[in-house]
């Protein structure tokens, strides 16, 4: 996920929820379809006098266009240069001083748009961003988008390339999925596909993604249902339907076994390991969630414990499930320690994962990763920010909006045999290992062996 | 099917040819007043040992967050660098009965997560739980204030993961620019000059012994303070953690709250430090001198001045360091408010290039906010964005005791709030300026860059900002 600007703060709360299911998790939502399209989903919560606006377009840097790459996000920062009643920059203007900052961030299947802030923000919030939706173009011009793919370039500098390891994020995706695969690219893009893009494409992309029957809008917070209907038709209810968009579904694939190794200026080497898994959707999604758990979720999980603190061989490790609308991927990132090979690192995580393929995780193991992952859900509901979030996440992947119990639902019903079945399912085959070692240090890659 | 596919294809033109209606409103809308801000209502109290309680009830969810702290912290390390957050992050390394697996695990099972941290003015644990694991979760947390083990050789694996991270601040240019920053701002002898973290000689030398003592030294009944906020009555507070800590008795000597430091002060003249970062894609920039306290009466103009000088994104820095120069993905200021005063730091990540030209442009805002008084218009957003953003900071339950907790730490309880709001309400634009003036010194500053020599470091000096120093990366991460 790429921001516009760095959070301060990352929400995400750790923990969980024990023993038998106590609260049916509800966020009560109305949902209305204007004529035009555009989904409007309403949570009144009036624990703060706070409200905050999430808006999805459903468009990310998977839909970009060959040697284009990163205009998605691109956009995403064009979105705050003004539209033909709001010069720039009105936008940041007006939504400041109701304590709120706007911001937006774009992944490989959406782009949304976010502000949290006093609730009386609602007119002139709607306001804004129903004139970006419907009157960006008409001030629209080359020296926005100039000046936007300085930032983003500048972006792409400062979150990558000045950072150790930060390579990766170049490296992977290309690795994991085919030439043409919506995602074989970073939602970043390259510098030269940055710089190849041009207001005629600016043009195009708005015309054809940033319609309202392309879009859904989450009002959460301190704000009456009825007044916010009101607001949202009247601000965008003459905004015209723009066209449907058809999606080609890429090609099943598998991973082609690699290896890759490449240097930089590190203390210490680190390894990736990529494997391809399942859309989000997919039955398998949530065991892979509660796998990640079992793995590196807490300090008695398999990973961790046996790596970081038994064999001490490794500094830190994570594992993470990231399903998306067309595919998924699963990776293990595994920093070893000073005087440490990554091969001994890939060993040891591969016989943690064949082990627990074969005996599976015990009853509490399995438990406590759901427990973890209850609480978490609970502590976010304490904010309406991490609610309007979701409820446009699942308005869009599971088609309702107050999909949190049944996601919680999804992730308690995961059985030992569940996470048996898909580290052999997943885990076991083809995958993309990448060392990043200290330049000169290449005896330190991991080294490949071809898995049948 | 003919229809609807003439239908779908005309769906197109609207948008791609025919000029789109102009909008019915082309100007803002007036919104309703702001709301009110009410801060919760915070019970005082003690248990019968003496320990301070303050509970704040919130209903709205079956949670609780209980946060107990003690003052101290990392500026008590002095000569065992570091000692504080070491000490903090043993606590739950194995307390009571349990391991540290043990431990973390059962918390996990609870649908718990605790926390053990130290910053520079206290030790923190803080607890978050689902009320109906409340009993079995505060039984732990007990075991983590009061009976931690620090066993020699999970203090020994904890020291080597800490070595290890240390090492890895040589590749993170932030973490080297706030080095190099904090030894020229504060002088030797000041607690800020060294790092929070501590240094590989003063780690390589922690033990059992060294945590045990200083854990001791700080973390007692009689300087300790639960705050409670959540699903729960004052009642039920009471008895379960008068059943937990009522028993707590200090044993070993404490380590003196020491009077505040000499307070540092400002370079006679700017001083320049560089550090070298090979083929580095920005050069980090860190501009500052030590800060204000938090109980200054300036405090709400100091607030609502940085907010429209570097706190915000329309605010001076980055607007014309990422807006307007396209030099940067931010540029950003701010005071550090800590019992002593932190610093006031301006910063930014720089493309190479223009490392010169950017510095050139912080300096102008950090000048423009002293020699020019603020139009109107950007007062006033200032000052409505840092008052409607207050309310921010207490949605959830862990947010309500960190705010107490952190208002504690001056003397403050959360009625300052409303206070100050009212404070920054009136502030003016001479305020602002007065402010600026008094606290932004730009010619007696500290200026360190953290980026690629070869290319910089000619037209820094060229700058004639001051003496300039190149700093050895091996010797700041020592």
């Amino acid at each position: 996920m790429r921001l516009r600007i760095p959070l301060l703060a990352v929400l995400i709360a750790m923990p969980a929820f024990a023993g038998a299911q106590a609260t049916r998790l509800r966020v009560p939502a109305t949902v209305d379809t204007l004529p035009n399209g555009l989904i409007l989903i309403v949570h009144e919560d009036h624990s703060v006098p706070r409200v905050a606006t999430n808006i999805w377009y459903r468009v990310g840097s998977g839909d970009e266009k060959p040697g284009r790459t990163g205009f998605a996000h691109l956009f995403e920062h064009l979105m705050f240069m003004g539209s033909q009643n709001a010069p720039y920059p009105t936008f940041d203007k007006l939504v400041e001083p109701f304590g709120m900052g706007a911001n937006g961030s774009t992944t490989e299947d959406r782009t949304d748009y976010i502000q949290d802030g006093a609730a009386n923000a609602l007119d002139v919030t709607m306001w804004l961003e129903s004139d970006r939706m419907g009157w960006l173009l008409p001030t629209m011009d080359s020296a926005k988008v100039d000046a936007q793919r300085d930032i983003v370039k500048n972006e792409r500098r400062q979150s990558y390339e000045n950072q150790p390891y930060g390579m990766a994020a170049d490296i992977l995706p290309p690795a994991l999925y085919p030439k043409g695969h919506p995602y074989s690219w970073p939602v970043i893009g390259s510098m030269a596909d940055l710089s190849a893009a041009s207001l005629e494409d600016v043009k195009e992309f708005f015309r054809k993604y940033y319609a309202p029957n392309n879009a859904s809008i989450v009002i959460a917070g301190d704000v009456n249902t009825d007044s916010v209907r009101r607001i949202v038709r009247k601000y965008f209810g003459d905004i015209p339907r723009g066209p449907a968009i058809t999606r080609t579904t890429p090609a099943p694939f598998t991973v082609r076994d690699t290896g890759i190794v490449a240097e930089d200026r590190v203390q210490l080497p680190r390894l990736y390991l990529g494997w391809h898994t399942v859309n989000n959707t997919n039955k398998d999604a949530a065991p892979l969630d509660i796998l990640s758990y079992l793995l590196t979720g807490a300090r008695n999980s398999r990973l961790t414990n046996t790596l970081v603190y038994q064999r001490e061989i490794a500094s830190s490790v994570s594992a993470f499930s990231d399903t998306k609308r067309l595919d998924g991927d699963y990776s293990i990132v595994a920093t070893a320690r000073p005087g440490q090979g990554l091969d001994s690192l890939k060993v040891a995580i591969d016989r943690e994962l064949l082990r627990l393929a074969t005996e599976g995780p015990t009853a509490r193991e399995l438990e406590q990763a759901k427990n973890a992952s209850e609480s978490s859900f609970l502590n976010e509901m304490e904010f309406i920010d991490a609610k309007a979030a979701r409820l446009n996440e699942y308005a869009y992947f599971e088609g309702t909006p107050d999909y949190f119990q049944k996601d919680l639902d999804a992730l308690r019903a995961v059985t030992a045999a569940d996470i048996k079945r898909v580290i052999n399912a997943y885990l076991r085959g083809p995958r993309v290992m990448l060392s990043i070692v200290p330049r000169g240090k290449l005896d330190l890659a991991a080294k490949r062996v071809i898995v049948q | 099917m003919t229809m609807p596919r003439i239908l779908a294809a005309m769906m197109l033109l609207p948008a791609a040819l025919v000029a789109q209606a102009p909008s019915k409103f082309p100007s803002p809308p007036a919104s309703p007043p702001n709301p009110k801000l009410s801060v919760p209502t915070m019970r005082s109290n003690k248990l019968p040992n003496g320990i301070e309680l303050r509970l704040v009830e919130q209903h709205e969810l079956p949670l609780v967050q209980v946060t107990v702290t003690v003052p101290g912290g990392s500026r008590l390390d002095a000569q065992t660098s570091g000692i504080a957050t070491f000490t903090a992050g043993m606590l739950d390394e194995g307390a009571g009965t349990r391991d540290a697996l043990g431990l973390q695990s059962e918390l996990a099972f609870l649908g718990a997560s605790l926390t053990t941290t130290a910053d520079w003015d206290r030790i923190i644990v803080g607890l978050k739980v689902p009320v109906r694991n409340l009993s079995a979760a505060l039984a732990i947390m007990g075991d983590v204030v009061m009976r931690p083990t620090f066993r020699s050789d999970d203090v020994r694996k904890q020291r080597d993961l800490r070595l290890t991270a240390l090492l890895q601040q040589r590749d993170q240019p932030n973490a080297l620019a706030n080095l190099a920053f904090n030894q020229a701002v504060f002088p030797a002898a000041h607690p800020y000059s060294r790092s929070a973290l501590g240094d590989s000689v003063s780690v390589a030398a922690y033990d059992s012994t060294l945590v045990r003592r200083f854990y001791e030294g700080t973390v007692r009944p009689e300087r300790a303070t639960i705050y409670v906020v959540g699903d729960v009555t004052e009642a039920q507070v009471r008895t379960l953690l008068t059943q937990q800590f009522g028993a707590w008795r200090a044993s070993g000597s404490a380590i003196p709250l020491p009077a505040a430091p000499t307070p540092a002060t400002a370079p006679a003249t700017t001083r320049v430090w560089l550090v070298d970062k090979p083929d580095a894609a920005q050069s980090v920039i860190l501009i500052g001198w030590p800060g204000v306290e938090r109980t200054s009466p300036d405090f709400a103009a100091l607030q609502v001045m940085n907010t429209l000088l570097g706190g915000s994104f329309t605010s001076r820095l980055n607007m014309n360091l990422r807006e307007s120069k396209g030099y940067s993905y931010g540029a950003s200021s701010g005071f550090t408010y800590r019992v002593v005063p932190g610093p006031f730091t301006a910063s930014s990540s720089v493309r190479t290039n223009v490392t010169d030209s950017s510095l050139i442009e912080i300096f102008k805002e950090l000048r423009g906010v002293r020699d020019v008084p603020v139009p109107q218009d950007e007062l006033d957003r200032a000052k409505s964005n840092v008052e409607l953003g207050i309310p921010g900071s207490l949605e959830s339950t862990s947010q309500v005791a960190n705010q107490m907790a952190s208002l504690a730490t001056y003397g403050l309880t959360l009625d300052e709030l409303p206070k100050l709001a009212a404070r920054v309400r009136a502030v003016t634009a001479a305020d602002v300026q007065r402010v600026a003036r008094q606290y932004l010194t730009p010619d007696r500053a500290h200026v360190v860059v953290v980026g690629d020599l070869s290319k910089v470091k000619a037209p820094i000096e060229a700058l004639s900002l001051g003496t300039a120093t190149t700093l050895d990366v091996a010797k700041l991460v020592k």
